[in-house]
């Protein structure tokens, strides 16, 4: 363990779920807040000025690539990528190989990010394999190690029966059933939404009712076992209106969007970029501004990086055959304050707190900046003007449809359980 | 001009471009000896990662009689192996040297993505890239068609079938209407794409209808569509036998064909499917017009991006 001495975060602005309030942060030798107030000192201080200083983000889907697809990403290069992009704590996506489905993966990954730049959670599988059918999961087993949310990702647990009864299982384990929600078989065979620009470059579609269709029969099994439902990744303008609707209903439903389908649209894959290809795919015009609005008014609860390193030749194929999605750990802050055009008090909440409590982890991430609470925190500045290159980030992965932006908002400092691991946008080890 | 990709890309100027260039070699090929020295010490490479007999032996003709070097490659099956990516067989093929990549691919904008990725000064010509564009394709018929009846403005062209699959539907769509002629797209809405926006550039207009018998009256073309044989697995279609009922050109429909209209198809054809064998090959047929003219426009393709600013003959 890491010798740490007193750090003071000075001169920023304080942003968590209390409000907003100009505050210096003294970090303890102990890792925690020991003050917050103006007139500190330490032995060591971070310049905030002109910052905002946040509880550190949280990521509830990113792709660590351990175990089994090491070549694409480990977890000491995603959680550096991850600590750049003012994350504290990442969750693993359950689709490693092997999949994320019993307790060996669990500690795997576990004794794996030991000394990891953050904190390192773990998703499983719903179905065994992350198949989507046959048997549950031990659902009970993992959410003992902790293990709060369960997906089959890519897939999607297609059964309706099946995903009845891992929510009626579920039910008295606090733990959350999520959802990939697509019908595979409206799916099946496209590579981008169905519409005017897959008809154009002659790709096939996948149709918005595909999502639709899943979203509005998992609604109804929702209904049916009263138990809580995670949606993963929603982008249709169909959807968000049915969880809408089913949210007034009091149904313990909550959504996830990825940063993607609200900045870019199918247009994107007007030049065949398999950068843009994406699972589920970009949307047109009308469901992106749609996604806005949700992100803007509390339909959608957490907005994800969906970090996914593909490796440079699984890219580098026509986009019916590439492999869909990028990375994000160290985009999607700037994304979001660059292109979304939300006040930052929300922006953090779809980014931090909300997502802490939705995969159990509010004790140690997201919470209020205040005495006592261990030190997991971010400094934002919110005016640094940037220009990205995937190839000088820490992922191993370089997939990225956003190299050569022009971005505003730039982490500057993330400090994790006390240690500052990110210096003055420089990682620290 | 460097590349030949798309209809789009082309615009007017360079459809009519090179169909005037066409003109030239399609007077080369009416010689004794077809054959000129214009491409003496260029190497064209026909990549085709999807089987195609027609259009590779037509392309390896037009180079040959351009006296380019011709290196064929082909890969069956339905993908290149895992091993290697497009982007690798590409550059490998490249680094051995040559001056166009003629590609054949089965997916939708291989031939974009190849352009992007050649190092060298080497020309893509698109011979056909999944659903999307099959350029060449397009520039034959509409030369075959300006043979005919002098010029493509005012003509109303039926074209018909599976327009959704299909990237000679794509690139013919676009040119006819670039060059004036009005179009309707005929097929059962399986078998039509979700949108048709962008698909008509130009002056001439775009519809479409599921009604064969309703608009044969109109037309001055019939333009008919392969019928691939898996589309019933698909549902698209109950029966092939129901198609022809309903979308086929049967002898009894060409006969209320307006005098003077003509059928083109692109092969191969289906006879008794898409195409009555009586229509196919009765007098307003001008099937192997079509293909006699592939050659004469694949080496004015050729010739235009590898000779460029040179005179043809």
């Amino acid at each position: 363990m890491t010798v740490l001495s007193d750090v003071l975060i000075k001169g920023g602005t304080i942003v968590d779920a209390r409000g907003e309030r100009p505050a210096d942060v003294l970090i303890g030798p102990d890792g925690r807040i020991a003050a917050v107030g103006l007139g500190l000192a330490a032995s060591r201080t971070l310049d905030a000025g002109g910052c905002i200083v946040a509880p550190g983000l949280v990521e509830v889907a990113a792709q660590l690539g351990e175990p089994g697809r090491e070549g694409t990403e480990t977890i000491e290069t995603a959680t550096r990528a991850a600590a750049l992009g003012g994350f504290t704590a990442v969750v693993a996506r359950p689709d490693t190989d092997p999949a994320i489905d019993n307790a060996g993966v669990v500690r795997e990954i576990d004794a794996l990010a030991r000394s990891a730049l953050c904190q390192v959670a773990c998703s499983a599988t719903v179905t065994v394999g992350g198949v989507g059918h046959g048997r549950l999961s031990p659902l009970a087993e993992l959410a003992a190690l902790g293990v709060r949310l369960f997906v089959d990702e890519g897939v999607g647990t297609q059964d309706p029966r099946l995903l009845r009864r891992a929510l009626e299982y579920a039910s008295d384990l606090n733990v959350i059933i999520g959802q990939h929600p697509e019908d595979s078989s409206l799916a099946r065979g496209g590579f981008m939404h169905e519409g005017a620009w897959s008809s154009r470059l002659g790709l096939a579609g996948i149709p918005a009712e595909a999502e639709e269709l899943a979203v509005m029969r998992d609604i109804a099994l929702a209904r049916l076992t009263g138990s809580a439902l995670h949606f993963r990744r929603l982008t249709t303008e169909g959807s968000l209106a049915m969880v809408k609707a089913a949210r007034r209903a009091g149904l313990g439903i909550t959504v996830e969007a990825a940063v993607q389908h609200a900045v870019l649209t199918d247009a994107a894959l007007a030049d065949y970029d398999p950068m843009a290809v994406f699972r589920p795919p970009l949307r047109p015009e009308s469901d992106r501004a749609a996604l806005v609005v949700a992100l803007a008014d509390g339909a959608v609860d957490v907005l994800s990086a969906d970090h996914s390193p593909q490796a440079p030749e699984d890219k580098e194929a026509p986009v019916d055959s590439c492999a869909p999605g990028a990375i994000g750990l160290e985009t999607v802050l700037a994304l979001a304050i660059s292109r979304l055009d939300l006040p930052m008090t929300k922006l953090l909440q779809l980014l931090s707190w909300r997502p802490a409590a939705l995969v159990g982890l509010q004790g140690e991430q997201g919470g209020p900046l205040e005495e006592g609470r261990l030190a997991n925190i971010c400094v934002i500045d919110p005016n640094a003007e940037w220009s990205y290159d995937p190839r000088a980030g820490a992922s191993r992965g370089r997939n990225s449809p956003f190299a050569g932006w022009k971005l505003r908002g730039r982490v500057r400092h993330t400090v994790f359980r006390g240690e500052p691991v990110v210096v003055d946008g420089k990682a620290q080890r | 001009m460097r590349h030949l990709l798309g209809i789009h890309e082309l615009g007017v100027s360079g459809i009519e471009e090179l169909l005037e260039l066409t003109d030239n070699f399609a007077e080369v090929n009416a010689r004794p000896i077809p054959k000129v020295p214009a491409l003496r010490g260029k190497t064209v490479v026909l990549a085709f990662f999807e089987d195609s007999t027609r259009t590779r032996v037509s392309f390896e003709t037009a180079a040959k009689r351009l006296s380019a070097d011709t290196v064929s490659f082909s890969t069956s099956g339905t993908s290149v192996s895992k091993g290697e990516s497009l982007r690798d067989t590409a550059l490998t093929i490249e680094a051995m040297g040559m001056d166009a990549l003629v590609v054949r691919h089965r997916s939708s904008g291989a031939p974009w993505q190849l352009a992007r990725w050649l190092r060298s000064g080497a020309s893509v010509v698109n011979a056909g890239d999944g659903w999307h564009q099959h350029p060449t394709q397009a520039l034959l018929d509409c030369w075959t068609l300006r043979r005919h009846f002098g010029s493509l403005g005012g003509l109303h062209v039926a074209v018909v079938g599976d327009i959704k699959h299909s990237r000679v539907a794509r690139s013919n769509v676009a040119a006819f209407s670039l060059l004036g002629a009005d179009v309707t797209m005929v097929a059962p809405r399986t078998l039509l794409p979700p949108s048709v926006d962008g698909w008509a550039p130009g002056p001439g207009a775009l519809k479409v209808s599921n009604d064969l018998d309703g608009v044969l009256g109109s037309v001055d073309v019939v333009y008919l569509l392969r019928m691939q044989l898996e589309r019933q697995g698909e549902a698209l279609v109950p029966s092939l036998r129901e198609y022809t009922a309903r979308f086929g050109l049967t002898g009894a429909r060409a006969d209320r064909l307006r005098d003077g209209a003509v059928v083109l198809h692109p092969g191969p054809m289906n006879r008794g499917v898409e195409i009555a064998a009586e229509v196919a090959d009765g007098p307003r047929s001008l099937i192997l017009d079509q293909v006699e003219t592939g050659v004469a426009v694949r080496m004015a393709v050729l010739f235009r991006l590898l000779n460029p600013g040179g005179e043809p003959v």
